[in-house]
């Protein structure tokens, strides 16, 4: 019953996050601003993330490889697909779960229960419009620039692992990282994360929108923000992975 | 004018507001006023629209806010200004910034008109030199200041304030009641200030409703409180020994 409860909120506020918007020229300059807060401001966390991973995945590849009739260039191939298929787009959906949306949920929160959200409700603007739509539009903008530099610089990672720890050639490495490619793939990759930059936008906002309280419901609602996200994020991960990859 | 009939607000069953019906005049300064829980707020927010009332009508110069759609209702709350308890500025907007935004969603005006007018409703509310400050970075008192200049940046016809002295000290208290009162009086609008501060009831209650327990217990003015004929209102007036003092050199 709660669960049906919170869904008919969460439904009946992104309806009103998509109404008309009231002024486009106002819409647009804080759509440029959550770009900038939300996406450009997380280029760092990806980057370092993506680096590390993509050499993990390329080392730990590579050392349970034991077989000699296992060609080495699959270590790259390997490396290539997991980070195209999982890790720049699930796994960063996950940990900008965890950055942008908490940073969603607190300052939406705070701003409902300091009354600067009913102060835009007295001035006769549209609050979850006008604080949530610039935030999802920027979100779905930017996320896909993330996933593909995460790509880029996971196999990079990858191959700066390989090539400085000996453990593969770089002849080795390149060959896997071109041999059997799926454009598709990207395909496949860019959907998941135009969806997961929905949930990681409007899960948060939710729980922000509606908080009551104080400080301490902020913190709550943020966590929740976070929780939730994530969770569906997994859920839809299957979904759409079922959808598009099932032959 | 905004006139309130039968007005009636229930939560999960208890009755909040018990049949409200009073008028609020133009060019005056009306106060509600009653105790912590007495039901001020819920009556301030269900004027609003921010609360939907249970039953009862509340007109704006005789237009039925209650049973109107929603588009027809934000074009009236374009017609409000608000002064919240804590402010309610922006905090990651400038005092400039969160005095232009209602110029910025509602006019097709230049820069420099906007600018022009928020310089302007910045003096008038005794502000000069804070345009480029965050509200963390002034004072309540300047706060309430800034808040009151937003409120009035668009011409409002009504003007809302939820208890504008909380936190002040009593003589940055007067000057707020004082501005709140002559902006009223000088663009003839319709002002409802909620408040228990009795600076501010004896200051400016040009109209003065009190609420007890969710009831409409008295309305009348400054000078006819201390001769309410009320016990509740007498309680809450002269409940403390400064009131109960004037009260007997006034007698």
């Amino acid at each position: 019953m709660k669960l049906l409860t919170h869904f008919g909120r969460y439904y009946m506020l992104m309806a009103k996050t998509f109404a008309k918007p009231q002024k486009n020229s106002i819409y647009f300059k804080q759509t440029i601003k959550e770009i900038d807060k939300l996406g450009i401001n997380s280029i760092g966390i990806v980057f370092i993330i993506s680096v590390f991973m993509g050499a993990v995945i390329t080392l730990q590849t590579r050392y349970n490889l034991e077989n000699p009739l296992i060609p080495l260039y699959l270590v790259g191939l390997t490396a290539r697909d997991t980070m195209i298929l999982e890790f720049s787009s699930t796994i960063v959906g996950l940990i900008l779960a965890g950055k942008v949306g908490s940073n969603i949920a607190s300052e939406i929160g705070t701003m409902r229960v300091t009354e600067q959200i009913d102060a835009l409700e007295i001035m006769g603007i549209n609050s979850a419009s006008y604080l949530i739509f610039p935030k999802i539009i920027a979100a779905i903008f930017i996320n896909p620039f993330l996933n593909i530099l995460s790509m880029f610089v996971g196999i990079a990672g990858g191959w700066v692992a390989a090539v400085s720890s000996g453990a593969l050639s770089t002849a080795d490495y390149l060959y896997g990282i071109h041999y059997a490619f799926i454009p598709y793939y990207i395909v496949y990759s860019m959907v998941k994360t135009v969806v997961f930059a929905f949930i990681i936008t409007s899960v948060p906002a939710y729980h922000g929108f509606y908080v009551k309280g104080g400080a301490l419901e902020v913190g709550k609602a943020s966590t929740k923000g976070v929780v939730y996200s994530s969770i569906l994020i997994l859920l839809f991960n299957v979904i759409i992975t079922q959808l598009m990859l099932a032959k | 004018m905004i006139e309130l009939r039968n007005v009636r607000k229930a939560f999960s069953g208890r009755e909040v507001l018990k049949g409200i019906n009073v008028t609020f005049e133009k060019g005056k300064t009306n106060l509600i006023i009653g105790q912590s829980g007495s039901g001020k707020t819920v009556l301030l927010k269900s004027i609003i629209g921010l609360h939907e009332i249970d039953d009862g009508q509340i007109l704006f110069d005789n237009r039925d806010f209650t049973h109107m759609r929603n588009r027809d209702r934000k074009k009236i709350r374009q017609e409000f200004g608000m002064v919240f308890q804590g402010g309610a500025l922006f905090d990651s907007a400038t005092v400039e910034e969160n005095v232009m935004f209602s110029l910025n969603m509602f006019t097709d005006k230049t820069y420099e008109e906007k600018l022009d007018r928020v310089n302007f409703v910045l003096k008038r509310v005794n502000l000069v030199n804070v345009n480029h400050l965050y509200p963390s970075e002034i004072s309540g008192g300047m706060q309430k200041r800034v808040a009151i200049a937003r409120a009035i940046a668009l011409n409002p016809r009504y003007l809302f304030c939820d208890e504008p002295n909380s936190g002040l000290d009593p003589k940055t208290g007067i000057v707020i009641d004082n501005l709140i009162r002559e902006i009223t009086e000088e663009y003839n609008i319709t002002t409802i200030v909620n408040t228990h501060d009795m600076n501010s009831v004896t200051e400016i209650g040009d109209k003065i409703l009190y609420l007890y327990l969710g009831e409409q217990n008295w309305v009348g003015n400054k000078d006819e409180i201390f001769s309410s004929g009320s016990e509740q209102l007498d309680n809450f007036v002269f409940a403390t020994t400064l009131m109960r003092r004037i009260k007997s050199n006034f007698k």
